[in-house]
This record gives structure tokens, sequence and C-alpha cells, in this order.
């Protein structure tokens, strides 16, 4: 008979494995559903994984855009991994990823068309507070009144969702956009545009900071005071308690610097790659930063490596829909798969099979 | 603006509609959290019921087994959270969560054929003597049947939980999970079959959006119902007759504020939208300020027989 056994430790090769082997099954089952689609699976895996990168027709275009994809989800996925650590469950970033970019455009657009070299930096603070701000609300409920954060941040989702398409068409529309919605084009403006740093490499000021980003959570998480009261609080809220950590203080730093960083995303995006705030300039990098966070087992180089996959898999989604014709919601559905399957192999890293019979307890 | 045109018979009629589809996904969530397992992917479940449900209705003609498969679907999607979580003891938030993406992914994969179609709907149950009530007649006796099955649902979850022996077990798992296993019940396989219960439920409600409610397909069309269910199971304190009042509360709020923008009230329209989600947050709030009552001790929290 096949039992679990519960591990002393966390095994360190699983915890490595397990990210591949979840990446390997979700291919296999993805490709048994693209041939129910009626698409060959292998080419289509192939276009996918491999076409962005190396195909010597399109790879010139596709490769920058992989950074250009990553940027935003390693960036809100860092802020979201500190606050998984923590035991706190913001999956609400997508909302503060909409408010970070109106907080942050609005500011820059407020002053039109000055030239300066202040009104960038501006904007990428003004976005970060919005972030901040936004992620404040669940964080100030759940400290004052114990209020399920989960829920209150993905209601919050809604709300700026419909507060971004109240100021695409009202406050932050273009004044010469002949009354469509929409703001001004970031891109025309180049005091505000954040623009490609290397040209073509995909590499903007959001790229720039995710690493960065990177970099601090990683000695956050792993040199300093705080990471460690962070972590303990995740794995023993008692023990942290009587460590003298104050919880308040954890659950509003996480949800401060996740929020934060969601907000900067949002504001990278508006101002590079997306151009404008529209109705539907956010496309849904909130929620699969989740999926990001977890695949990079919560630890910031794990999730540079798994933005980067992701990123992979927007491109070649948008590969195969247009060369192979795979529906959009395909990739949609290998992306949430690929989560499913982590989550399933992850038992082995802290449990291992013993095959036989049971010991007399 | 225009008050007038709010009928209030009408009113109470479609408050009754629109309360069901997170009516009946909210009561199978609440059976599933006091058996202890926190399920976050009801969105999920109820999003592909409400494209099989409209699939299977417009391809048999039947909106009947419509509901049947949407709830099937929907269990069976729930069931691979239920391994997870009980079998791979997974992370319960982190499997709702994916649960939720995959739903997504899967419905709006599902339904692309399926936009723009006109689905058979359920018809209106023609009580005779009830029906006929002055304004009564309108208010309450002339639904289709999902309405009372809604309601005689949650009559019937609370007399299994409050009176049969199975309740009883099925919330001392939840309370205790350790001391149900000691006096050996089948910890594992009671939360399976709660999360199975709930999944389906989640479906029907999910299938009467699309073929009831709406009644059409369209891509991420439950609009976070699913987690406002979630949040009526909070409200309700876990008990099933506030999960009634809770989910004809927010049936209202959501009939409300469309009654309102179409009578033009000068209030902006996207506040109006947002209404249901900021009174979620602001009820959550005042639910948790008085202390959070009646959550079973061990939710959320995994069981292993060996720890």
């Amino acid at each position: 008979m096949i039992r679990l056994e519960k591990r002393p430790q966390p095994s360190q090769l699983w915890t490595v494995l397990t990210p591949v082997l979840a990446v390997l099954l979700t291919m296999l089952v993805g490709g048994i559903m693209f041939a129910f689609l009626g698409t060959d699976p292998l080419e289509a895996i192939r276009t996918i994984f491999w076409d962005p990168l190396f195909n010597p027709q399109f790879a010139g275009f596709t490769r920058p855009q992989l950074l250009v994809k990553a940027g935003p989800l390693i960036l809100i996925a860092i802020g979201l991994s500190i606050g998984f650590r923590a035991g706190i469950w913001n999956i609400g970033a997508e909302g503060q990823y909409i408010m970070g970019a109106i907080c942050g455009a609005g500011a820059g657009l407020a002053f039109y068309p000055a030239d300066s070299v202040l009104i960038f930096p501006l904007m990428i603070l003004c976005g970060a507070l919005g972030g901040f701000a936004w992620a404040m609300i669940p964080a100030l409920l759940k400290v004052r009144f114990g209020t399920n954060e989960i829920l209150v941040s993905l209601m919050l989702v809604y709300v700026a969702e419909n507060l971004l398409a109240s100021v695409a068409s009202n406050l932050l529309r273009n004044p010469e956009g002949m009354g469509f919605p929409g703001s001004r084009n970031f891109k025309q403006w180049p005091a505000a545009h954040n623009a490609e740093l290397i040209s073509g490499t995909g590499m903007h000021w959001g790229v720039a900071f995710a690493f960065i980003a990177v970099i601090l959570a990683y000695v956050l998480m792993s040199r300093h005071i705080q990471g460690f009261n962070i972590r303990l609080t995740g794995e023993a809220p008692r023990a942290a308690r009587f460590a003298g950590v104050n919880p308040a203080r954890i659950v509003i730093l996480c949800l401060g610097i996740s929020g934060a960083l969601a907000g900067m995303a949002g504001l990278f995006e508006v101002t590079g790659p997306a151009g404008q705030i529209s109705i539907d300039f956010n496309s849904g990098y909130g929620f699969t930063a989740i999926i990001v966070a977890f695949l990079g087992r919560l630890h910031p180089v794990g999730i540079l490596l798994a933005g980067l996959l992701m990123a992979l898999t927007y491109i070649g989604g948008e590969l195969a829909q247009l060369m192979l014709g795979v529906p959009g919601a395909a990739i949609q559905l290998f992306q949430g798969m690929l989560l499913f399957f982590l989550l399933a192999t992850d038992v082995f890293t802290n449990f291992r099979l013993s095959l036989g019979r049971k010991e007399p307890a | 603006m225009d008050l007038g045109s709010i009928n209030p018979i009408l009113l109470v009629a479609s408050i009754m509609v629109s309360a069901t589809p997170i009516l009946l996904a909210a009561i199978g969530e609440m059976v599933v959290e006091k058996s202890g397992v926190l399920n976050l992917g009801v969105e999920g479940m109820m999003i592909t019921g409400a494209v099989v449900g409209f699939a299977v209705a417009v391809n048999t003609g039947s909106p009947v087994l419509g509901f049947a498969a949407a709830a099937l679907a929907s269990a069976v999607l729930s069931l691979s959270f239920g391994v997870l979580t009980q079998v791979f003891l997974s992370n319960q938030v982190a499997t709702g969560l994916g649960l939720t993406l995959v739903g997504l992914g899967l419905s709006a994969l599902i339904g692309k054929p399926y936009e723009g179609m006109k689905s058979p709907t359920l018809p209106k149950l023609d009580i005779p003597l009830l029906g006929d009530l002055p304004v009564l007649g309108r208010m309450l006796f002339s639904h289709d049947i999902m309405v009372y099955l809604s309601l005689a649902l949650v009559a019937a979850v609370w007399a299994f939980l409050k009176f049969t022996r199975a309740g009883l077990i099925l919330r001392a798992v939840g309370e205790s999970h350790d001391a149900a296993h000691a006096l050996g019940y089948k910890v594992v396989r009671i939360r399976l079959m709660a999360i199975f219960f709930g999944g389906a439920c989640a479906g029907l409600g999910g299938a009467y959006l699309s073929l009831v409610r709406v009644p059409q397909w369209t891509e991420g069309m439950t609009a976070g119902a699913g987690w406002i269910a979630l949040a009526i199971v909070v409200f309700a304190s876990w008990r099933a007759g506030r999960v009634l009042i809770g989910a004809y509360l927010f049936g209202g709020v959501t009939v409300l504020q469309l009654n309102l923008q179409a009578a033009g009230a000068r209030v902006p329209v996207e506040l109006l939208s947002t209404s249901p989600y900021l009174i979620t947050i602001l009820v959550l709030v005042l639910i948790s300020a008085r202390g959070i009552h009646g959550a079973p001790a061990c939710l959320g929290r995994p069981f292993h027989a060996s720890s």
C-alpha cells in the first residue's frame, strides 16, 4: 500500500524539482487539450515555448516582448510573495495595479504638456502611492476590524475596474480624442513616456524596477529582521507573537509593499507598452502574478524565472493564436493548469511516498 | 429621476430572481466550510456551471438537462480541488484561487462558439390559487422552479445540519478533524463529499445566471458573484437561515442599483455598478467588527492522519 509520510524537513530537491515537473505535466495535458481542439500538440507546444525565442523568422520581434511581459508580472509577484510568506493573501493586485496606473497617469497628465525630467519620477511615485493606498484599505480593515483581506482586496478589483471605466471616459479622457474614451497617449509625450532603455531588448524602466525588486526582496527575506519576522508570522504565528512581532505591522508592511509594487507595475504599463489609460489596458497581470509567485516558490529568484516563463506562455499563446488558430482562452486555461499541477506535485516537498505495510502505531 | 417608474411588485419579484444564483452558490459553500474546507474556487465553479449549462441547454433544447449537466460539471471540477487539498494536502487558499483561474479559462474556451446565442429558458410555474393572489401572486408565486428549489435547498441544508446524524458528523469534522478521526470518521471522504455538493450547488447557481437571469452566455459573466457568495457565508456566520437573508439582501442591492440606473438617478453609473461590491465590503467590516462568530474551528486547516 502507498502512503504519504511527512518529511521532518521540506525536501530541498523537490522544492526545485516541482516547478519543472509541473511545467512538463502542463505541457503533456495541455498537449492533449490542443489535440482535442484539433491542433497538432507538438506543434502547439513548440509554438508556445520555442518559437518566440528561437524561430529565425519572428524571434527578433517576440524576444523583446519577453521582458515587456515579464516586467510587470515579476514586479507584482515579488510583492505578493512577501505577503503569501506571512499568510496574508492579497489577491486584489489587479485592483492595485489599475489604481497605480490611474493615480500615476493622472499626476502626470496634470502637468501636460510641461517638459521636465521630474515628471516621470513623480508619476512613478504617485503610481506606487496609488497602489499602496488601495492596498491599505484591506490592510487597515484587517488590522482594525479583523476583516478578511482576501474578500476585501478582491472586491476592490471590481471597484477599481469601474473606476477605470469612469476615468477613461470622463476625468482623464483625451480632450483632443474626439470624444473617444482613453487618455492622452504617453508615447507622444516624451517627458512621461516609459521608453525602451536599450532599443530592441524590451527593457524599460518597469523591467529595471522589477530586477531591483528581486534583489531587494532577496535581501529583505533572507538578511533582514523584518523578512525573518514575515516568515515567522507565516510559519508559526503563535511563536511570532511570543517573539514580540507585531502582527498588525506585518499586515500593513506586506500589503503595503505588494500594493506599491503593483501600482508601479500599472504605471509602467500604462506609460509604456499600453501607452494610455483605456477601459481595458489591464490584461489580468494582477491575477497571473499569483501563479508566478507560486511557480517561483515564493522565492525572489524563482519568481524571476517563473515570470519569464509565464511571459513566454503569453507571447507563445498569442503566436499560437495567430499561426495555429488556437483560441486565446486555451492559454488562460494552460496557465491555470500550471498552478494546479504545481500545487499537486508540491506534496512531494513535504511528504514522501512510502511503500509497504503500515507499521503498528 | 423618476422613482415612480420602479414597480415595487416587479422589484421584489426580480430580487428573488437575482438572489437565486448567489443563494445556491452560498448555501453549497456553507456546507463545504462547515466541513472545515475553505474553497475559494466558487467563482470558477459557477462560471463553469454557467457555460456548461448553457451549452447543454442550447444543444438539447432542455434547460433542465442544462441544469443537471452544470451541476455535474462543476461538481467534477470541484473534485479536482478536493483531491488536491485533501489527498495531496495542498494549500487551500492557493488551490481555490487556482480553481477560479482554471474555471475562468475553461469556461471562456468552451463558451466561445455560444456567444450571442439564445437558450431555452425555464418556464414560469403556474401555481394554482397562490399564483392568482392579487399582489403576492406576482411577487412570490410566479417564478420558475429553481427559485423554489433554492429555497427548499436552504431548508434542507438547515435541517440536515441541525437534526441529522450525518449533519452532526459533518460539523464535527469541521470543528475538530483530529477528534472526528479518532472517533473513526473518514475525515477526507466526508470532506470530499461536502466539496462535491458545494461544487454542484455552485454549478446550479452559475447555470441559473446563464439560463434564466441573463439569459445568455458572455465571457466572465459571473462578475464576482462567486466571491460575493463567499462573503455571504461569512456574513451569515455559517448559518443556513442567514445565508438566505444575505443572498436576498445582495439580490436586493443589485436589482435596486440596476433600477436606479434605469430610472436615471443622479448618481454616477459607475458608483451604482460598484455598489454591490462596496456594500459587500461594508457588511464584511460590520460583521467582523463584532468578532467572527461561528466559523468552524478547523476551517482551512489541512488534515493528515499521521500528524
